[in-house]
């Protein structure tokens, strides 16, 4: 029985092309409707596809992607002291997190530190001066260099006195005469520059992005904000560094008086003292993409509540910050562009369903005396119905398959000569076909049913 | 011996059976308020291997009769029996089964499929049948009896390439390709020539003799008429004569 089914429905869409073969003009003039709607809909996706990544990737520019890790919240006696009042983060971290989660592309730990820099007779104070590494600049997807490189792994080993710095501070400093080499003196510490980063412009506040000042982290933390291992961060260890008067004779800043006689070397090992992690402002990391970035948060909060060792009662002793505004423009751009580039396929998809009806009634009439002659030699009310509707969905989806290969044809030369950015849309390709063959359905129901319900009689006598 | 004979051959059964058998058939038109009596009590029978003229004029009712006969339509009241099987309660779809498989129509107009090849319009009828057959099957039914109307040499014509008379053969071909057991002519010849007609005409009396097949020719034109062993008249409504076969029938049944 159900052999019998299969076969009938063969011989259904059997002789459904030979009907549309028998008017193979008409059949292509319909189907035409279908193809010009199918490739515009390819066309539209695919090139609405390559734009919205190239849009997704000027705004990832922007640092949409950017997740900011901040140490916990200090409280005492039901007093919150903000954000960073307490220091939980450490290099090894960012490192982990870079390592362990997949969702994250790349992750920097950040020192800040905000003071003057002194060239010759000139001086600056830079918005930023970040104590970072090299991964910084992956992180904010920063171009390459504008002239010389980045410091190296080495650099943040041996605390090296190199820097990069950004235009602005350049332009401050150099008046425009390559920096390269020269040396710039930060809170009486000399570095040589080594690279000047590309131009990037301001970012969503409005501050300037190529006022910065970058080191190696260890360089800007032991050297220059003159916290040791077990101090507290720049605001809080602030005080104690300013409060320090600079002498010629005192190499550091950061030397604190020696309150305790030195240790010997017997003494140390028979005290160890326990290590103490070195601190960081924060850790700046960037999500593979923008939709990963809450897969990227819950990595690295599960990463870090592990490394912390808290208990599953304790809150996060550090918070994690993303550019939620940033990344919702960003989705809500894709959205928007998504939908109205749906509701411009619809409605010529639409176009051509309308014209599939109006095509398949006048077949329906001009075959009036086919389907009585049908009807007479033993055809039911649903064969002919079941003919008809066979015969819209196959102009449909031939319609569809043409207008797939017609789409994909045109957006590819739109790319090869306008160069305008497409992206092949296996979706788009997926739902024209269904589309295409949901419009015959729905399309040529009406005339397939009007031929079903012809008399055969009445349908034997139409001239 | 033809394969359709296979058909007319089921045995004395069906032989001592009327292939059709009407009693009392009314058909009523309903236009708005008014009631158009068009058939008004039709009884008449037909035998195995017939070959019965139905005659009448334009609006006598034949063709109503015939639609009725042809299971294209229902009758008002009365009782239609094909081959003993009471007919008049069957659905559109079950009347559909039936004209698959027990009666052939041949029109005036041939009506056969444009660019459609003669072969191909012989296997329409095939396309319906209740369990399909193979393709190679119904190609070899179709050649069969594309042979059996002298077409073989047409047989991938399509219908603007063959004359008034080839077509209409092409036409019985198709009406006998699902060995039915009733055929019906409605005016075969009326869009043919004097010499084709009496071809086509010829054929029916050929094929009624050798293949022993029941065929009802409806016309309205005596020389038409004068082919069949038999005649019914109809007018008004209603029988005139020849409603029931003469006691000894001839044919090869």
């Amino acid at each position: 029985m159900r052999r019998i089914r299969l076969f009938r429905i063969l011989r259904t869409i059997r002789t459904a092309l030979k009907a549309l073969r028998r008017n193979p003009m008409r059949a292509a003039l319909t189907a035409l409707g279908i193809i010009i709607g199918v490739a515009a809909v390819i066309i539209m996706m695919e090139i609405g596809k390559g734009s919205s990544a190239a849009i997704q990737r000027t705004i990832a520019n922007m640092g949409a992607n950017n997740l900011l890790i901040l140490p916990g919240t200090a409280a005492s006696g039901g007093i919150s002291f903000g954000a960073g009042s307490v220091m939980t983060l450490t290099p090894q971290d960012a490192e982990a997190i870079l390592k362990e989660c997949p969702a994250v592309r790349s992750a920097a730990p950040v020192v800040r530190a905000r003071t003057q820099v002194i060239h010759e007779n000139k001086n600056w104070v830079p918005v930023f001066i970040f104590g970072t590494t090299a991964e910084y600049l992956a992180v904010r997807e920063w171009a390459a260099m504008a002239q010389g490189d980045m410091f190296t792994d080495s650099d943040i080993r041996n605390a090296s006195k190199v820097c990069v710095l950004g235009q602005t501070l350049v332009r401050e400093l150099f008046g425009g005469a390559s920096p390269i080499g020269k040396e710039v003196r930060v809170k009486s510490i000399s570095f040589k520059v080594v690279g000047v980063l590309s131009s990037k412009g301001a970012n969503m506040m409005g501050m300037d992005q190529d006022d910065i000042l970058i080191a190696p982290w260890t360089t800007i933390k032991y050297r220059v904000t003159g916290s040791s291992a077990t101090t507290a961060n720049q605001s809080s260890a602030s005080p104690a560094a300013s409060t320090q008067v600079n002498t010629l004779n005192k190499l550091y800043p950061s030397d604190q008086l020696n309150l305790y006689p030195v240790q010997s070397a017997a003494q140390q090992a028979n005290t160890p003292l326990p290590v103490r992690f070195t601190n960081i402002d924060q850790i700046l990391a960037a999500a593979q993409s923008g939709p990963e970035i809450p897969l990227a948060i819950r990595q690295i909060t599960q990463l870090l509540r592990e490394r912390h060792r808290l208990q599953p009662d304790e809150p996060d002793d550090f918070t994690i910050r993303d550019m939620t505004e940033m990344s919702k423009t960003l989705s809500s751009t894709s959205t928007l562009m998504t939908n109205l580039l749906l509701s411009v396929a619809l409605i010529s998809l639409v176009v051509g369903g309308v014209g599939i009806m109006n095509i398949m009634l006048v077949s329906v009439t001009e075959r009036t005396r086919e389907i009585g002659l049908r009807m007479a030699v033993g055809a039911r009310a649903r064969d002919i119905m079941r003919q008809f509707l066979v015969e819209a969905v196959v102009m449909c989806l031939a319609g569809g398959a043409v207008g797939i290969l017609l789409g994909c044809g045109s957006s590819f030369l739109i790319t090869f000569m306008l160069r305008w950015p497409t992206e092949t849309s296996l979706a788009a390709i997926f739902s024209s076909v269904i589309v295409s063959a949901s419009v015959g359905i729905i399309f040529g129901f009406y005339p397939a049913w009007k031929a079903s319900r012809l008399d055969p009689i009445e349908a034997l006598r139409y001239e | 011996m033809s394969v359709l004979a296979l058909n007319f051959g089921h045995g004395a059964l069906i032989q001592a059976m009327n292939v059709i058998e009407l009693r009392d058939i009314y058909k009523t038109y309903h236009v708005g308020e008014l009631d158009l009596p068009v058939l008004r009590g039709i009884s008449l029978s037909v035998k195995h291997g017939e070959l019965v003229a139905l005659m009448g004029a334009s609006g006598s009712g034949k063709s109503t009769l015939m639609n009725i006969l042809g299971c294209l339509d229902h009758a008002t009241s009365g009782d239609y029996l094909l081959e003993g099987q009471e007919v008049s309660g069957l659905s559109a779809d079950g009347r559909a089964l039936l004209r698959n498989k027990k009666i052939g129509f041949v029109f005036q107009s041939f009506n056969l499929l444009a660019r459609t090849s003669a072969l191909e319009n012989v296997i329409l009828p095939l396309t319906y049948t209740h369990e399909p057959l193979t393709d190679h099957e119904a190609n070899r039914r179709a050649m069969e009896l594309i042979k059996l109307v002298g077409l073989e040499d047409r047989a991938h014509h399509e219908p603007s390439q063959l004359s008034g008379g080839q077509q209409q053969r092409v036409a019985i071909a198709r009406a006998l390709v699902n060995r039915p057991s009733l055929l019906f002519a409605d005016e075969p010849t009326g869009n043919l020539d004097s010499r084709t007609s009496q071809e086509v005409l010829a054929m029916f009396e050929q094929l009624n003799r050798e293949e022993g097949i029941t065929i009802i020719l409806v016309t309205h034109d005596p020389t038409v008429a004068r082919h069949a062993r038999r005649t019914i008249h109809i007018s008004d409504g209603m029988i005139v004569d020849g409603d029931f076969a003469p006691p000894a029938p001839g044919g090869a049944a």
